[in-house]
C-alpha cells in the first residue's frame, strides 16, 4: 500500500463530524421509517436538524469570525417566512413536496442572505460589544417587520400589505401571511431526510470555507485585526463573507423549520431564540462544529424527554440548572486535564501508527 | 484522539437517549401503563380509565390561563371518578404558549396513550395541535382556543376562500372570536351605549385581533362611530398612555377592550391616573379582572362585559364548583377554568351516551364522539342548552354583565 498522506488534525475532525452525522442518520432513519421512535422523538427530528444548522451557522460568526451576534433568530425568521410563503404560493406550480421544499430553502437562504448583506453594512463597521448590540436590535426589527407584514395570493399574483391587513384580494384569493397571526396553514413538507441533507450541505459549506484562503483570512481577522489589516487583508470583505454565509444558512434552516410546523408566528423568532442558539454554540465550543451539533441536539431533546416531562412545573427550572452544571463541567480544569491525558496518549499512538504505515 | 473519543461518546449518548425515548408506546396497541406523571394526573384512576390529555401554558407569560384550565379540568375529572362508573385519567402537559412546544406536548401525550384530547388552551398553539389531532383522528374539544383557524372551514369574508379546511374532529367550548366581536357591536348599538367609540386591541394576539376584525365589520354595518383604533403588542403591554391619550383627545365616551384582563387592569389604572373616565366594554377575556392582585377593583366599576361564566352566579353547580376551586387553589375560578370543567363533563356525557370503553382506539372514540357532539345538548357552567353543529362552534348565549360594587351583576 502506498504511504498515504497523513490527514491533518483539522481534516480528521471534519471527516469524523461528517461520519458522526451520517451514523446518527443511518440509525435514526430506519427507526423513524419503521415507526420505532416515540411520537415525541419523531416530531422533533426536523426541528433538531433545523436547530443544528442554526447552531452551525452561528458558530461561523461567533467561533470562526469571532463576532458575537445576538440576532441570529432574525435570519431564521426571514428564511422561515420567505420560504413558507414561497412554498405556499408555489403549491400548484410545483406539486412535488421535496422539490418545493428545496426551492423554498433556496429562497429562504437567498432572502436571509440579502438581509444579511443589508445588515452587515452598518454592523461590520463595529466590533465586539457594539456589534452585538446592533445585531440584537436588528433581530427585533425583523420581528416587528414580519409582525406587520401581510401577504396574499390571488389570480393576479402575490399581494403585499404593511401595517394594515390586505383588502385588495380578489375572489378565490387566499391569505398566506397574516401579520401577527403568522402563517396558520402550512403544509408540512419538511422531512428528516431533507434535514439531514441540509446539515451535510451546511457542514460542507462551512468546512470548505474555513479551510480555504478566505477562511484563513477570516480567522486571521478574528485573532488579530490590526495584524491582519497590516498584511493587506480586506477586513470588510472577509467579515461580510462569513456573516452573509452564516445568514444564508440560517435562512435555509428557517425554511426547513417552518415547513415542518403547522403554524409559525413572528414572535417565535425573538431574542430568546437567538440566545438559545448562542447557548448551543457556547456549550458546544466556539469554532467546534461537532460540538454545536451535539449541543443543539442535546438541548432540543432534553426538555422533552419523559424524565423532564415528569418534573412537571419544575421542568424549565431543572433545564436551566442542567445547563449551568454542564457549562461548569465542561470548563472544569480537572475534567479538562483528564481528557487531555487521553488526548496525549491518543496522539502518541497515532504518531506511532503513522510511522508504521 | 480527544475529539475521536468525544465524538464516539456523543454518538453513544445520542443513540442511548433516542433509544430511551423510543419506548414503543404505540397508542393503538398500548396497554394501560403505569402513569409516568403522577403530579399532573388525577390520583390513581382505576385500570381501564379513559386517557384524556390536555395541553396548555402551565409555565411562562400565559401560565394563568393554562393553569386555570388544567385546574378546572382536574376538578371535573375528580368529581366524575368519585361517581364510580366510567373513569377518566387526566393529564396536562406544558407548551409555554408556543406552537412548536405544543406539538411536542401533544406527541408526548400520544406516546402516553391518550384517547381523547382536551385541546390547547391558547389559540396559536391550538392551530398547531388541531392539525396534528386531525391527522391522527383524535377527538379534540378545546376549552378556550377561540380562533376560527382552530376549527377551520370558515371562509375569509374578503375572498370567499376557505383558507383552512374544516377539521371535522375539532370542537370548541368557548365562543368563536367573530361571534364575540359582532355580538359586542350589536349590543353597543342596540343599547346606544356610546356616540364616539374607541378600540384598543392587541395586534399580535389571534384572540384580540379576531374579535376586533369582526367588531370592526359589524360596527361599519351598524354605523357605529368609531373614532380611535389603537393597538399594542406583547412587548408594549405595560404602557397605554399613547392609546388612552388618543382616545381621550378624540373624546371617545366608550372604549371597547377586546383583550384579556391583565392588560385591561393596567388600562383602567392608567386611565384613572390621567383623569379619563369613559364607559368600558370588554369581552369574555375580561372575566377575572376582579381577582387581579393589587388591582383597585373600584376602577373597574361600571365595566361592561359579555361573558359566558359568572363566578357569583347563584345556581348550585356554579356555587359548588367555585367553592371546590377556591378550596383547592385559593382563588376564584375564571372562565378558562369553567370552560375546561365543562369540556370534561361534555366529553364524559358523550362517552357515556356512546357507550365508549377504555379499550377502544382513539380513532373509534373520535368517530363516536363526533356523532354525539353534533347531536347532543349539554348544560354546563358556561351556558345551558349548548349545542354544536358540524362547524365545531358552540351555540350558547353570552351574558351581558356589569361590575357593580366589586361584583358582576347581570345586565337586563
Amino acid at each position: 500500500m502506498k504511504k498515504g498522506k497523513k490527514l491533518s488534525a483539522t481534516n480528521r475532525t471534519n471527516y469524523l463530524t461528517y461520519l458522526g452525522v451520517i451514523l446518527a442518520f443511518a440509525i435514526l432513519q430506519p427507526m423513524s421509517a419503521a415507526g420505532k421512535l416515540s411520537p415525541t422523538m419523531q416530531g422533533q427530528l426536523v426541528p433538531i436538524c433545523a436547530y443544528v444548522v442554526m447552531a452551525l451557522s452561528l458558530n461561523l460568526t461567533v467561533g470562526v469570525l469571532g463576532e458575537l451576534s445576538l440576532g441570529h433568530a432574525g435570519f431564521m425568521s426571514v428564511g422561515a417566512f420567505s420560504g413558507a410563503v414561497a412554498a405556499s404560493a408555489l403549491k400548484d406550480a410545483i406539486p412535488n413536496g421535496g422539490l418545493r421544499l428545496a426551492v423554498a430553502m433556496v429562497i429562504g437562504a437567498v432572502f436571509a442572505g440579502i438581509v444579511g448583506v443589508l445588515i452587515s453594512v452598518p454592523v461590520l463597521r463595529l466590533n465586539g460589544d457594539y456589534l452585538a448590540i446592533v445585531t440584537l436590535a436588528f433581530g427585533q426589527i425583523i420581528k416587528s417587520v414580519v409582525e406587520n407584514l401581510y401577504v396574499g395570493v390571488d389570480g393576479r399574483g402575490l399581494h403585499f400589505g404593511f401595517l394594515k391587513p390586505l383588502t385588495n384580494l380578489g375572489q378565490g384569493g387566499r391569505m398566506i401571511l397574516n401579520g401577527p397571526m403568522g402563517i396558520p396553514n402550512i403544509t408540512k413538507i419538511s422531512s428528516f431526510v431533507a434535514g439531514f441533507v441540509l446539515v451535510m450541505v451546511t457542514l460542507a459549506v462551512i468546512f470548505n470555507l474555513v479551510n480555504s484562503r478566505a477562511g484563513r483570512a477570516i480567522m486571521a481577522i478574528r485573532d488579530n485585526r490590526i495584524a491582519a489589516e497590516s498584511v493587506g487583508l480586506n477586513i470588510t470583505k472577509y467579515k461580510m463573507m462569513a456573516f452573509v454565509t452564516s445568514a444564508a444558512l440560517a435562512g435555509a434552516a428557517g425554511a426547513l423549520f417552518a415547513l415542518g410546523q403547522n403554524t409559525i408566528v413572528a414572535s417565535k423568532f425573538d431574542f430568546n431564540t437567538s440566545i438559545l442558539i448562542l447557548v448551543y454554540v457556547v456549550l458546544g465550543g466556539q469554532g467546534k462544529m461537532w460540538g454545536s451539533i451535539i449541543a443543539a441536539t442535546f438541548l432540543t431533546v432534553l426538555p422533552e424527554t419523559p424524565a423532564m416531562r415528569g418534573l412537571a412545573d419544575y421542568r424549565m427550572l431543572v433545564y436551566a440548572i442542567v445547563l449551568i452544571l454542564v457549562m461548569l463541567a465542561t470548563n472544569n480544569p480537572a475534567l479538562q486535564s483528564f481528557f487531555a491525558r487521553f488526548k496525549k496518549a491518543g496522539e502518541d499512538k497515532t504518531v506511532k501508527g503513522g510511522e508504521q504505515a | 484522539m480527544k475529539k475521536t473519543l468525544a465524538l464516539l461518546l456523543a454518538v453513544c449518548m445520542m443513540v442511548a437517549m433516542l433509544a430511551g425515548c423510543a419506548n414503543g408506546d404505540d397508542p393503538s396497541t398500548t396497554t394501560p401503563t403505569p402513569d409516568a406523571n403522577p403530579t399532573d394526573s388525577v390520583d390513581n384512576p382505576a385500570a381501564g380509565a379513559i386517557k384524556i390529555g390536555g395541553v396548555g401554558p402551565l409555565t411562562g407569560g400565559a401560565a394563568i390561563y393554562g393553569n386555570a384550565a388544567a385546574n378546572g379540568a382536574k376538578i371535573a375529572a375528580e368529581e366524575i371518578n368519585a361517581l364510580g362508573g366510567l373513569q377518566l385519567d387526566l393529564r396536562y402537559e406544558d407548551d409555554a404558549h408556543d406552537a412548536e412546544k405544543s406539538v411536542n406536548a401533544y406527541n408526548t401525550l400520544k406516546g402516553w396513550g391518550m384517547q381523547v384530547f382536551l385541546g390547547s388552551v391558547t389559540s396559536t398553539p391550538g392551530v398547531a395541535t388541531s392539525v396534528e389531532a386531525n391527522a391522527d383522528h383524535m377527538f379534540y374539544l378545546t376549552p378556550s382556543a377561540s380562533s376560527t383557524d382552530v376549527l377551520g372551514g370558515v371562509a375569509n369574508p374578503l375572498t370567499g376562500t376557505v383558507d383552512i379546511e374544516r377539521k371535522d374532529n375539532v370542537f370548541q367550548m368557548c365562543f368563536v372570536d367573530p361571534n364575540q366581536g359582532s355580538a359586542s357591536a350589536q349590543y353597543i348599538a342596540d343599547q346606544s351605549l356610546g356616540s364616539k367609540i374607541a378600540v384598543i386591541y392587541k395586534n399580535d394576539d389571534v384572540y384580540s385581533t379576531g374579535v376586533y376584525n369582526s367588531f370592526d365589520a359589524k360596527a361599519k354595518e351598524l354605523g357605529l362611530n368609531v373614532v380611535s383604533v389603537t393597538t399594542f403588542t406583547e412587548d408594549t403591554k405595560t404602557d397605554f398612555s399613547v392609546q388612552l391619550g388618543d382616545a381621550k383627545a378624540k373624546e371617545a365616551d366608550l372604549v371597547f377592550l377586546p383583550m384579556y384582563y391583565d392588560a385591561a387592569a393596567l388600562i383602567f389604572t392608567q386611565a384613572n391616573a390621567m383623569g379619563y373616565a369613559p364607559k368600558w366594554f370588554g369581552i369574555d377575556g375580561m372575566d377575572g379582572i376582579l381577582g387581579v392582585e393589587g388591582f383597585d377593583t373600584s376602577l373597574a366599576e361600571g365595566v361592561m362585559l359579555l361573558t359566558p361564566f359568572n363566578a357569583d352566579a347563584e345556581d348550585d353547580a356554579t356555587q359548588s364548583f367555585v367553592a371546590k376551586y377556591k378550596a383547592a387553589y385559593g382563588e376564584t375560578p375564571n372562565q378558562f377554568a369553567a370552560d375546561a370543567y365543562d369540556c370534561v363533563y361534555a366529553i364524559y356525557a358523550a362517552l357515556s351516551n356512546a357507550g365508549v370503553t377504555a379499550d377502544m382506539s382513539a380513532s373509534d372514540i373520535c368517530d363516536a364522539l363526533i356523532g354525539q357532539f353534533t347531536s347532543m345538548t349539554f348544560d354546563g357552567l358556561t351556558g345551558e342548552g349548548m349545542t354544536w353543529d358540524a362547524s365545531g362552534a358552540v351555540t350558547k348565549s353570552p351574558k351581558g354583565m356589569v361590575i357593580q360594587n366589586g361584583a358582576y351583576v347581570g345586565m337586563d
